[in-house]
């Protein structure tokens, strides 16, 4: 126990040294300067400490006691699980990451519980590592039990929980200790929709941001500007631009001193994701690349040199999108190349890049076939994607959605893309597609979605109500014949614009879905998960 | 000579009515109001009927067909203007029948019967002269008049009867008729409506901004929220610029899409069209029906280099068929689809259908 004695009178000095350091962490927070963890840490103590010595006083033998408890408890669990492992590096990594949080924790539960996880995680990371060297059943069974039988009952995301004031509260504190701006609602909500953010696009995230942004790294408040003012719009290209943000910070990132890369970078990335998400609700596609990184970045053995724990995060983002976007894009193209015959009429609407290269690439196979694009206010992308198609030179019309039912007798087949594939078989996509979907059922033409698999997502939905993006209300507005009927619709008390941004289809108005790993009924959707994670 | 300058007089106004309707016509989508169209042609018939030379029944009806085919010709898409110019034509023929001192009863029902037994006698029928045939007429066309300018009143006096307290109504662009309709709701119950803006003229925000002052809590949306929004609402109330013989509506476009959501959900689908708006028409193959305004509305010249490689389509209307629609409220009551046939040969002779086929 010589380890844990040497911890303990650490800490001790910690303490005494705090109300020094207390105030230099204060000084540097308001010069907007990142604190490093530790600061943050005696930030969080301080406060802690505050609560506290309010209620009740407890002294200093009992924290004493309760960190010598956890970091028995440390060493003994890898000890049981892993025998014919790296035991060393583990229990020290554990001890000595636990011991300044351990420290003056008021409730011991937390501690411990902190502790456990602590452990568990690095036994698991150890026991992956022994997968890779060796392979031994036993110790690898035990790992994946773990996780399934500990995991926790799935928190609901922030960003429909907006009528929750502990929610929100709860959202405010983190950005605070994220140091990462709050944007606030705009204008009046529907009733239906209190749940839900609406921001407006006049108010940028970044006014609160001071210049030049320390906390947060350039090119991802760029990104988050690109997203707040739909600059970069659409699921494929949000990852995209999100994958190449990360790995420009990834570049940039330097471990600091006494710091795992593997743990420090995925705390670093955090308040990123915070912002980022404030900017634009994370779509389930960024949010699957995101774990995807994180998995990944926690992967790196510890040993691993900084450069080159750099450069295989860099080769694994490459491969990523190489893997899950271009040349997923290129199977799903094969296969609705065989879809599409000659004298088609193809219905799309909006602007999916998935739809566009395939009808780009069954244009320059020699298929004969026209495109009716089909658009709707207010954003106006199916403009964009009459633009590409008639650049390259296919036959194109182009309609409203409110004269769908004038123009689908004409249709043979309706290309739809997708924004996410929910486990209960409905496809998310932006509003209308249900709509499309709808009618053309009525008139009984094929409707085919095209989707990769990485935005295949486990949530389940059934209504567009529950969980949905709001947008700009003023969107809405249009001058026609120079009268601008909605001008001033915030003075109207009882009026209120509505500008939703996805919506779901149900799978009985989709008849194939095309997706890289083959055709696949909608229905088959968590099939396709669950193949992925056993993968995985 | 007095003659010459009512006859000129009258054939100015003529002129005039027709040259607005061309002119309404042509306007980016202002769909002219029907209610005061109808009007304006049931006055101008009354002004013939007073004012140009005639001897018998026959010799009115045909000089009001002609005219009426000249308005019709005019503007087809209006088809107010034909459905007056035909209930002129059954006043006509029943206030000389009336004269006649036969009953009108006979006649209209059976036409089966009729069409084996009469056949021809109603050829010669019209030729006789009566000395007040044209107060008559005149006085019945005064009754129309009347009862057109109280239709919108009849069908918003039901108001209550069809929309209960805290409900969600759904509706699409614009009509004064469902307007007037809500309004009259909203002073005794309180509920939330949800307007369809109808791209591209946007109509619906107009109807919202009217229907606000009125303090009914408004909600617009774009047209491609209609399905995800539809399973909240529990009514879907429109108004129509035609209702066809058999049952289905010529609406603004958008409206089959409404329908369609509204079956897929099980909700009502209730039209609010007053009786002048019903046609003898039947509906043909789309293509024959559709009224299309420049696509400049759709895709704008700003958008310049496309523009010559694209085609763009800018419908103005929408057929809606019978199935798919639940109720009609009229200034005479709630009706089922199915019974606009029945109506309909209530309102206007069989013969006077095609206004072209006139001796």
């Amino acid at each position: 126990m010589a380890d844990s004695d040497g911890r303990q009178v650490d800490s001790i000095n910690h303490s005494t040294e705090e109300d020094v350091k207390l105030q230099e962490v204060v000084q540097a927070k308001c010069e907007g300067k990142e604190l490093t963890k530790e600061e943050k840490q005696r930030l969080r103590k301080e406060k802690k400490q505050h609560k506290k010595n309010k209620k009740d006083d407890r002294g200093p033998p009992e924290k004493e006691k309760e960190k010598e408890k956890a970091s028995v408890l440390a060493p003994s669990k890898p000890a049981t699980q892993s025998p014919a492992h790296k035991a060393a590096p583990v229990p020290v990594n554990a001890s000595a990451s636990e011991s300044p949080v351990a420290a003056e924790k008021p409730a011991k539960s937390k501690a411990e519980q902190r502790a456990e996880r602590r452990a568990r995680q690095d036994t698991e990371r150890a026991s992956k590592q022994g997968k890779k060297e060796g392979g031994q059943q036993s110790a690898s069974s035990k790992p994946k039990a773990t996780p399934n039988e500990l995991q926790p009952v799935k928190r609901l995301p922030e960003h429909i929980q907006v009528d929750d004031p502990a929610a929100l509260k709860k959202l405010a504190k983190k950005l605070e200790r994220q140091q990462v701006p709050l944007r606030s609602d705009y204008g009046y909500k529907v009733s239906l929709f209190s749940h839900l953010h609406q921001y407006s696009r006049k108010n940028p995230p970044t006014q609160q941001i001071s210049i030049p942004a320390t906390v947060i790294h350039p090119s991802i408040v760029r990104l988050g500007l690109q997203y707040s003012q739909g600059i970069i719009a659409g699921s494929n290209a949000r990852s995209v631009a999100l994958l190449h943000a990360f790995k420009q910070v990834i570049q940039d990132y330097s471990t600091p001193p006494n710091e795992e890369l593997s743990r420090d970078l995925v705390n670093k990335l955090s308040p990123y994701i915070s912002f980022l998400s404030q900017c634009r609700p994370l779509s389930a596609s960024m949010g699957n690349a995101i774990k995807h990184i994180k998995k990944e970045i926690s992967n790196i053995p510890s040993q691993c040199k900084e450069e080159e724990a750099k450069r295989r995060l860099q080769e694994c983002i490459d491969s990523y999108i190489n893997e899950k976007i271009i040349l997923a894009s290129e199977a799903i193209s094969k296969y609705a190349i065989e879809k599409i015959s000659d004298g088609d009429v193809i219905l799309v609407y909006g602007c999916s890049s998935l739809v566009n290269h395939i009808l780009c690439e069954a244009f320059e196979k020699q298929r004969k076939f026209r495109v009716i694009v089909v658009d709707s206010r207010p954003r106006l992308e199916g403009r964009e994607a009459l633009r590409r198609l008639v650049k390259k030179g296919i036959r194109c019309t182009y309609v409203l959605i409110s004269a769908l039912s004038y123009i689908l007798p004409e249709v043979s087949k309706v290309f739809l893309g997708a924004h996410a594939l929910l486990a209960n078989g409905y496809v998310m996509s932006r509003v209308g597609t249900s709509q499309i979907a709808l009618v053309a059922k009525a008139y009984n033409v094929p409707v085919l979605v095209c989707c990769e698999t990485y935005k295949f997502c486990e949530r389940v939905q059934t209504d567009s109500f529950v969980s949905n993006e709001l947008d700009d209300p003023d969107d809405l507005i249009v001058t026609r014949n120079g009268k601008t009927h909605l001008e001033n619709w915030q003075t109207v008390k009882s009026l209120g614009l509505l500008n939703l941004v996805y919506d779901v289809t149900p799978p009985d108005f989709v008849d194939l879905v095309i997706t890289d790993l083959g055709m696949i009924p909608c229905t088959s959707v968590p099939v396709v998960l669950r193949v992925k994670n056993v993968d995985q | 000579m007095p003659g010459a300058d009512k006859e000129t007089d009258l054939s100015e106004r003529i002129e005039s009515f027709l040259s607005e309707l061309k002119r309404c016509g042509r306007g980016a989508g202002s769909l002219r109001d029907s209610a005061e169209t109808a009007r304006e042609t049931t006055a101008l018939l009354r002004r013939i009927t007073a004012q140009a030379r005639w001897g018998n029944a026959g010799e009115l009806m045909e000089i009001i067909r002609k005219e009426g085919r000249r308005m019709t010709a005019a503007q087809p898409s209006e088809t107010t203007v034909g459905n007056m110019v035909r209930r002129v034509l059954k006043i006509i023929r029943e206030e000389y029948a009336r004269s006649r001192g036969s009953s009108e009863e006979t006649d209209q029902q059976e036409s089966l019967h009729k069409l084996l037994t009469s056949g021809g006698s109603s050829e010669d029928n019209f030729r006789q002269h009566f000395a007040h045939l044209k107060a008559n007429v005149i006085e019945a066309i005064n009754e129309l008049l009347t009862e057109l300018e109280g239709t919108t009143d009849n069908i918003s006096m039901q108001a209550l009867e069809h929309i209960h307290s805290n409900e969600v109504i759904m509706t699409i662009g614009r009509s004064r008729t469902v307007e007037a309709f809500l309004k009259d709701a909203a002073r005794k119950r309180k509920f939330h409506v949800i307007v369809a803006e109808c791209a591209p003229f946007c109509q619906g925000h107009e109807m919202a901004t009217s229907l606000c002052k009125e303090d009914i809590e408004t909600t617009v949306i774009p047209d491609a929220a209609i399905f995800a929004v539809m399973s909240r609402v529990n009514k879907v109330i429109i108004g129509t610029q035609t209702v066809l013989a058999n049952g289905g509506l010529r609406a603004v476009n958008g409206t089959h899409t409404l329908a369609l959501a509204a079956k897929h959900h099980s909700t009502p689908l209730i039209v609010c069209a007053p009786m002048f708006k019903l046609s003898p028409q039947f509906p043909n193959e789309e293509d024959t029906f559709h009224k299309f305004v420049s696509p400049h509305e759709v895709l704008p010249f700003t958008e310049g280099e496309i523009l010559s490689k694209v085609n763009a389509h800018c419908p103005v209307f929408d057929y809606v068929p019978p199935e798919l629609i639940t109720l009609f409220i009229s200034n005479i009551g709630g009706n089922a689809p199915s019974y606009i046939y029945r109506l309909m040969s209530e309102l206007y002779h069989p013969e006077d259908h095609e206004l072209y086929t006139g001796k």
